[in-house]
């Protein structure tokens, strides 16, 4: 055995890997990047669903983003407030959670509520139905029921109902937003998690004509806008539209509607109940109620009515005493 | 081999021997990378530069030890020691000091590795006995052909795409098929050179 082929191979072998080796780890150290080491941090305290939803692509460039300042802390809607907390404390900022949101379909036109002007035989797809004269539906805002939205939602949030209407799981749905730009009708809105009334119409035509093809569309009436004591709701064009902002979940809106296109999950409406012992019989609560559900004399204490009561919430912002509680 | 002139050899390396379509070497990323022209040119690109460097490299490598102490047969081994730490090495540099660089070439670097064709290349430039001018001419020449061959391939994935492919064909087995065709009608540039 020729010993010295192997010697010559091992020495060879070995020193070319050592010689790269350390090249390497000089290179490494010669030219290395200084990468904030909280960008790190923030990407392992994100979700990791690649999902986008914030407008980067990935968590990774997201968490650069966060760093640099050019993106929020809570600029994740998949984490939510619990992961904007966690971001928050990494950059030491305050989290000022911004308020979660979900995803809603602006359209009650059902199979039986919306008219069809013709049978669709074609692609199952909101897109390619869409190119057909808009689709099935007389309502050129109405949800088509394809499920095109169903298709790209990476969360399994929206289902397509028997009545070819897309309902979306609010427990499920993060707001990633896609569901909103493949819409082709633009019926899916952003809309606060904690915002129990919407107007599910889309419908920008007079009220006419749009009351001839669906039961439940927004016919521009004006009554929920002379009926909302808060001046959160207004009609523009030929559809009313709530100011989140000015909202305060009161629903009365949605009782006065006329063709029910306003939609309010009643089970969720809060009732005032005022603490006895805290009560001073200040009667600005009474005042205040824009419903008269409120009874008291002065210097006694006050009673909530909660068969009127339509937990506005503004008895409790005003209470001086703190003697008001929603639930 | 040995006295093709550099013309020749490019030629050769782009069209008659493309090392995709004839050689069939670097499936994995023609394959891979090929479903956007975009990526497809961005792959093309990285493989270029590391090519033409890792080409050089093992020639040296090959010249200076491998010859000097009769040790051939470790050809193989390495190469790919020189080609894995070569790319490692030009990924740090990229980074440090041409991040725009870095950023288009980027993740497709460590793709290239391992990949068979860079390999490949660098043992058929020892069996063809090349010198050096004629190794920087074979490296450059394969590897356009290499982007070439994706960069096409690419485009005609995107076609198929939008077309309407039988449910079955759907996805690879189209694109399969489609690369077949490529490399059959690559087959008419034979006796080219």
């Amino acid at each position: 055995m020729d010993f010295k082929i192997i010697v010559n191979s091992v020495v060879s072998l070995g020193g070319l890997g050592l010689l790269f080796g350390a090249g390497l780890a000089f290179a490494s150290k010669k030219f290395a990047v200084e990468v904030d080491p909280r960008v790190e941090l923030v990407n392992e305290a994100l979700p990791a669903a690649n999902c986008g939803g914030c407008g980067y692509p990935g968590c990774m460039a997201f968490a650069t983003a966060v760093v640099t300042g050019e993106a929020p802390v809570n600029g994740c809607p998949v984490g939510g407030a619990e992961c904007a907390a966690k971001v928050a404390e990494i950059m030491g900022v305050d989290p000022s959670a911004g308020e979660p949101q979900v995803a809603k379909v602006m359209c009650t036109g059902a199979l039986g509520v919306c008219k069809e002007e013709f049978q669709y035989h074609g692609v199952d797809s909101c897109l390619a139905a869409n190119m057909i004269s808009g689709g099935s539906k007389a309502c050129q805002f109405g949800c088509i029921g394809f499920g095109s939205c169903a298709d790209v939602c990476p969360f399994d949030a929206i289902v397509i109902q028997d009545n070819h209407l897309a309902w979306i799981d609010p427990d499920k749905c993060v707001a990633c937003g896609k569901c909103v730009d493949i819409c082709p009708k633009h019926i899916i809105h952003m809309v606060p998690k904690e915002q129990f009334v919407v107007v599910a119409c889309s419908n920008l035509e007079k009220g006419g004509h749009v009351k001839k093809n669906c039961e439940e569309a927004c016919i521009a009436c004006g009554i929920c806008e002379r009926a909302c004591p808060f001046d959160a709701i207004h009609v523009e064009n030929n559809l009313a539209t709530i100011d989140y902002d000015k909202c305060t979940n009161c629903m009365i809106c949605a009782e006065k509607c006329p063709t029910k296109a306003i939609v309010a999950q009643f089970d969720k409406r809060k009732t005032a109940t005022i603490i006895d012992d805290k009560c001073i019989g200040c009667t600005i609560c009474k005042k205040v109620c824009p419903v008269g559900a409120i009874e008291g004399e002065v210097k006694g204490v006050h009673k909530v009515d909660p068969e009127k009561c339509v937990g506005c919430g503004l008895c409790e912002q005003k209470c001086p005493r703190d003697a008001i509680n929603m639930n | 081999m040995e006295n093709a002139s550099i013309f020749v050899i490019v030629v050769s390396a782009i069209l008659v021997n493309n090392f995709v379509l004839s050689r069939f070497l670097g499936i994995c990323p023609f394959l891979g990378v090929s479903k956007k022209v975009d990526t497809a040119l961005g792959m093309g690109m990285a493989v270029t530069f590391v090519m033409t460097m890792a080409g050089i490299m093992t020639y040296i490598v090959n010249e200076l030890i491998l010859v000097r102490f009769h040790i051939e047969y470790l050809q193989t081994i390495a190469f790919i020691l020189v080609i894995a730490s070569l790319v490692q090495f030009v990924e740090i540099v990229l980074q440090k000091v041409s991040p725009a660089l870095y950023q288009a070439l980027g993740v497709f670097l460590p793709l290239i590795t391992t990949n068979c064709a860079v390999l490949g290349l660098a043992l058929l430039n020892i069996q063809f006995k090349f010198n050096l001018p004629q190794v920087i001419a074979h490296s450059v020449g394969a590897a356009l052909g290499f982007t070439l061959a994706i960069v096409l391939f690419a485009g005609i994935r995107e076609k198929t795409e939008l077309s309407d492919v039988p449910k079955p064909f759907k996805g690879f087995p189209i694109a399969l098929i489609s690369a077949s065709m490529m490399a059959m009608a690559f087959l008419g540039f034979t006796g080219l050179v």
